[in-house]
């Protein structure tokens, strides 16, 4: 029996297309969101929001707005003052501004009334005095600003962090190479734009207990700066997520709003809600960091990579966010696709005057996956070599560590690139289609969950306890979130397969921090790698037991036993078996009250230089896409013909929610490489925070999507499975790029591509873009039989 | 969410009732329709009426029909989606059909009257914004304020006029009927739009729209509307050209009219283009020149989405199109079949 899942010919859920268990809830309208909870005596909040992006504040009097009938509360910074962040390194955040704004939108104060007419009439009676600064509103702005901060505590004026590093000898790769090629590349920032808005709603007992709940991916987290601001221990806070209506990363922080209400709650003994409008959403962000970047990559004559190096240029927004993370995450995957033997990556994030930027699926991966691959097609084209041979000559091989020292397992690639290129007609079309009409290639990695939590500790990641019932039913209890792409269904499907039950079987319970064992939360595509093999631990833990009473009561060895079709029986003598309720009875007779554990913790990766803890992870999940579109001469317009997509999953726990995960990030990726782009005035007001002019596709934009599925059974992954809600946006980007060029001839190098810039490069009056001047830090060496051995599995 | 304010809610059962309370509470109060573009405007502090009057239980301004002598008659209170669906509609006058099935989306069409969108507020990227917002930018002329944010020095307020339905129905030379307490009048829907971002329609306020006539004579003009948006579905225009052309037995061009939407405050008539389609085939050599009148009087500004150069570009390709789609397509009665997209 593995570790990993029970060692099978074949499953008996796992792999089945079932509905989610969340889904008739959702369909019949059941689900209960945040802003569905109504609670007696319960107040309304709004924030106050600085419509300066960046201004000292002099002073908040907040008296006019108290006299307000209907208003019981208003706070400021100063109820508030203790910083907080995401990241245990970065905490510059304030859930009130205490005397500096920094975006606009910023929040400055919280009102808290009987309903929200009142509170927001309250917030014109709430007098700021502001003393405006200049904005800092770009990348360039913010490097050559040194006497104008937006922050005292970092060194460099407004630099929030700039790394470096050499991977290899890349002047050697560089020396080797018989070409080298060079571009700058641009990818806008866009946001989530999840249908449902951040909402939070808090209660304040006379037992002196707090209770959130709040629209979040991350109630850990949350839970963590709860008790920091407000200065509670975390047993006297319960935090609990509510169905998520979209995150995308956008819920993965937390926030001014969260921290507002609970605020307001203590004060008032009162529950409090807020529900953030559309506008507020643009406001709060933390989504895609616009990135300049440039790229230097060395090749043999048949295309074989001999080095690359690497630059970044994050635009961070007003705060730190997940900003730390992010720069690093710009120059860790590059490694895992081809084989690289050398690679040199510097990179810097900086702080500017707008809503802070954060993480947003396959964070701070997709844009130098754009830049690379974009090259790559670029390299190949001049070679005259068929972008996908040259690709395929090169894959990183299984069980092999890269340059900067990550580990990777499994690894499908290979077969994603042959499987899409098949099914496509690539050969046929590529370079063959008529004027217009284009093919474009590209192939990407992502990570199945972070390697490392995001404050140092020894603990799990993810934790789950499971309890067997009298009459046979199975409840699990775990931290982590349903956002939307079926964590709890997950959940019951790992333990259904474990136990022989099918998912009806089992009830799920997460996301309440009273209740469910801690799961860090959902982002960096964890989930199912992590709970999924916690969950198999658990049930594992409680087989054991059931198995020894089984194998009395049946009189066979326990080795000889299995769970299926709801039985404990003899896998020799199947008909020799009893019912799984009969046997938990049995067993609670026994043992007392059944229960059991289980948790999970990443394996270690070689890399042990600093900044080694972002990129690592149990297992990197593989995609590769073909676009074929067509484009007006005329108008530059973009139509999307068809997405062709494969993706190495581990293993399918579902396809159809496999399936649905890859086209939802086919979409995502269509918007940003299309049309979506968070943008700002010369003030650093956004231009268009909301739904109608932030242009993002709908479903009549979205074109036929081809998903093909690739298993490999991944050794770290529950049953095999990796990751499959993030890694599928990545390659989709800079193949409509290629697609383009295959089309009208045009390189467009930034994102997104639209129609304006097409005619603008079919006149060649496009500008390339361009990226600063800036000294970074002298680089970290390493390179591979350097650092830890670590054994191919956790 | 954003809230919306209190207001009275008033009912007439008349045009001539709801006119006389338009008139009798003056500036406080508006006319609302389908409601699709004032509820939102009111949740965003740019209409702020203290009296909405509405013409819901009125039936004077509905009905679709055709009378022999006289034309087609479209009740201002029909939907966009009934007035995309009718049968005359769609067989006399796809461009009609097109620009009233092209207008957002189909919830929005099935409330959404045609009155309400050959009516609707000019546009600015400025303007449709949240109180909260244009108080972080500054207020403009069209609210609040005393500057176009779009061009400073500009006196008049630039907001685009964003109704997909009027140039269709200027092209067609339509006729708009207007009630008030003192009775009614027929003018040519032509005469009824200003260059003003603000004051962008010459008529009374209290003055409403019962409905237009599509003349007898414009039966048998080839009709189309081409539309320029980022995506298919949901968005205001930010380019549209609606193109009529009569032919004559022999093949010349008899009469034509051009009309651009999106460009200007007011749907913009290209008043040369008759002169160069005008007696003879429409061939391409008077295609390119009416293009090129057209794109010339196009002046787009950098208030809607799409780079203003861009829309100014396209000017040229749409109309380009639209006649081409009337002289290849359209060998029948007007024009081609489907509505064009």
């Amino acid at each position: 029996m593995s570790e990993n899942g029970t060692k099978k010919r074949s499953f008996s859920v796992i792999g089945s297309s079932l509905p989610r268990i969340d889904g008739p809830a959702k369909c019949a309208g059941d689900t209960r969101y945040a802003d569905d909870i109504v609670m007696p005596r319960m107040l309304f909040c709004r924030l106050l929001r600085s419509p300066h992006a960046h201004a000292l504040i002099h002073d908040v009097s907040t008296r006019r707005a108290l006299e307000l009938p209907g208003v019981h509360a208003v706070v400021t910074g100063e109820d508030v003052p203790t910083k907080f962040g995401i990241m245990p390194s970065t905490q510059d955040e304030e859930a009130l501004a205490v005397d500096k704004v920094r975006y606009v939108g910023d929040p400055v104060a919280a009102v808290a009334a009987v309903s929200e007419d009142a509170a927001e009439e309250a917030l014109r009676l709430i007098d700021v005095d502001y003393e405006v600064l200049d904005p800092i509103l770009s990348i360039e702005g913010a490097i050559e600003a040194e006497d104008h901060r937006i922050h005292t505590w970092n060194r460099r004026a407004n630099i929030q962090k700039a790394v470096s590093f050499e991977f290899g000898e890349v002047d050697a790769g560089f020396e080797e190479a018989d070409e080298i090629f060079e571009g700058t590349y641009f990818f806008q920032g866009n946001t989530h734009l999840p249908m449902e808005q951040y909402c939070a709603l808090a209660t304040y007992t006379p037992d002196g207990k707090l209770t959130l709940w709040s629209s979040t991916q991350t109630p850990h987290y949350v839970h963590r700066a709860l008790s920091r601001v407000l200065d509670l221990p975390m047993g006297r806070i319960r935090v609990i997520a509510t169905p998520v209506g979209g995150g995308f990363g956008g819920k993965s922080d937390p926030f001014s709003h969260e921290i507002a209400v609970a605020k307001l709650a203590m004060i008032t003994g009162r529950p409090v809600k807020i529900t953030l409008n559309r506008e507020e959403s643009f406001y709060v962000h933390r989504g895609r960091h616009p990135v300049k970047m440039w790229m230097r990559t060395g090749v043999k004559r048949d295309g074989t990579l001999t080095g690359m190096w690497f630059r970044s240029f994050l635009d961070g927004g007003g705060y730190s966010s997940y900003g730390l993370a992010t720069v690093y995450y710009t120059g860790a995957l590059q490694t895992v696709t081809y084989k690289l033997p050398s690679y040199k990556f510097e990179g810097v994030r900086v702080f500017t005057n707008k809503p802070p930027c954060g993480p947003k699926r396959g964070h701070g991966t997709p844009q130098p996956r754009f830049a690379m691959e974009v090259q790559l097609d670029e390299i190949a084209e001049k070679l005259g070599l068929d972008p996908v041979e040259m690709r395929l000559k090169q894959v990183v091989e299984p069980d092999s560590v890269t340059v900067n020292g990550l580990r990777v397992s499994t690894i499908g690639l290979r077969e994603c690139i042959e499987k899409v290129a098949e099914r496509s007609g690539w050969k046929d079309k590529h370079r063959s289609l008529p004027r217009g009409h284009g093919i474009g290639f590209a192939a990407s990695s992502y990570i199945s969950g972070a390697g490392l939590p995001i404050y140092w500790n020894d603990m799990p990641h993810s934790g789950v306890q499971i309890r067997a019932d009298r009459g046979g039913g199975v409840t699990v209890f775990c931290g982590s979130t349903d956002i939307g792409q079926g964590s709890d269904s997950i959940l019951a499907f790992a333990v259904a397969e474990e136990l022989g039950l099918q998912p009806d079987d089992v009830r799920v319970f997460t996301a309440d921090t009273d209740l469910t064992p801690v799961d860090l939360g959902s982002y960096s595509s964890r989930v199912t790698v992590m709970t999924g093999n916690a969950a198999i631990q658990a049930c594992g833990s409680l087989r054991e037991r059931l198995f020894e009473v089984a194998a009395e009561v049946l009189e066979v060895p326990a080795d000889d036993l299995e769970m299926e079709e709801g039985r404990v029986r003899s896998r020799s003598l199947p008909e020799r078996g009893l019912g799984f309720a009969e046997c938990v009875e049995r067993a609670e007779a026994r043992f007392g009250t059944l229960g059991a554990t289980g948790s999970y913790r990443p394996p270690r990766h070689p890399g042990d230089y600093k900044g080694a803890g972002v990129g690592p992870t149990p297992s990197y999940s593989y995609s590769a896409a073909v676009v074929e579109l067509h484009c007006d001469g005329d108008t530059g317009e973009i139509h999307i013909d068809k997405v062709w997509i494969a993706h190495d999953c581990g293993r399918a726990f579902n396809p159809l929610w496999v399936q649905g995960q890859v086209e939802g990030s086919v979409y995502m990726a269509l918007g940003e490489v299309l049309m979506e782009e968070q943008i700002f005035r010369k003030s650093g007001v956004h231009k268009i925070p909301s739904i109608l002019e932030y242009k993002s596709p709908t479903t009549l934009e979205t074109p036929p999507i081809e998903t093909i599925l690739v298993e490999t059974d991944d050794p770290e992954g529950p049953f095999g499975a990796k990751e499959a809600g993030q890694g599928p946006l990545l390659p989709v980007i800079p193949a409509v790029s290629n697609a383009v060029y295959d089309a009208v001839g045009v390189r467009i190098h930034e994102i997104p591509v639209t129609p304006d810039k097409i005619l603008r490069a079919l006149d060649q009056r496009l500008k390339e873009p361009t990226v600063p001047d800036f000294a970074f830090p002298t680089p970290i060496r390493w390179a591979p039989g350097q650092g830890v051995e670590v054994p191919q599995k956790s | 969410m954003l809230r919306l304010p209190d207001f009275t809610y008033i009912r007439p059962r008349t045009l001539a009732a709801a006119s006389s309370a338009l008139e009798e509470l003056g500036a406080e109060a508006m006319a609302v329709a389908g409601g699709t573009d004032v509820y939102p405007k009111m949740k965003r502090g740019q209409f702020t009426p203290r009296y909405l009057v509405s013409l819901g239980q009125v039936e004077e301004h509905r009905g679709l029909r055709r009378e022999e002598g006289r034309g087609l008659w479209v009740g201002a209170g029909e939907t966009l989606s009934a007035v995309a669906g009718h049968e005359v509609v769609r067989r006399e006058f796809p461009a009609l059909a097109a620009a009233a099935g092209l207008v957002s989306t189909l919830q929005l069409r099935n409330a959404g009257t045609i009155g309400g969108n050959l009516f609707v507020d000019t546009r600015c990227n400025y303007y449709d914004q949240s109180f909260f917002w244009r108080q972080a930018v500054g207020f403009c002329l069209k609210k609040d304020g005393d500057i176009c944010l779009v061009a400073p020095k500009s006196r008049v307020c630039l907001a685009i006029c964003s109704s997909d339905t009027a140039p269709v129905l200027s092209s067609l030379g339509a006729e708009a009927v207007l009630v008030s307490g003192q009775g009614s009048r027929q003018v040519p829907l032509d005469t009824l739009y200003r260059d003003d971002g603000i004051d962008y329609l010459a008529k009374r306020p209290e003055e409403l729209l019962q409905g237009v006539w599509i003349p007898e004579a414009s039966f048998g003009w080839r009709n189309v509307y081409l539309k320029l948006r980022r995506r298919g579905s949901f968005d205001f225009p930010v380019l549209g050209v609606a193109a009529a052309l009569r032919m004559s037995a022999t093949g010349t061009c008899d009469a034509a009219k051009v009309v651009l939407t999106a460009v200007a405050s007011a749907p913009k008539v290209v008043e040369d283009a008759p002169r160069v389609l005008c007696g003879r085939p429409v061939d391409t050599a008077s295609i390119e020149e009416a293009a090129e009148l057209a794109m010339r009087v196009s002046h787009p500004l950098d208030n809607a989405d799409m780079d203003y150069w861009y829309r100014k570009r396209m000017t040229r390709v749409y109309v380009t199109r639209a006649l081409r789609q009337l002289t290849t397509a359209g060998e029948t009665a007007g024009g081609p079949e489907a509505a064009p997209a």
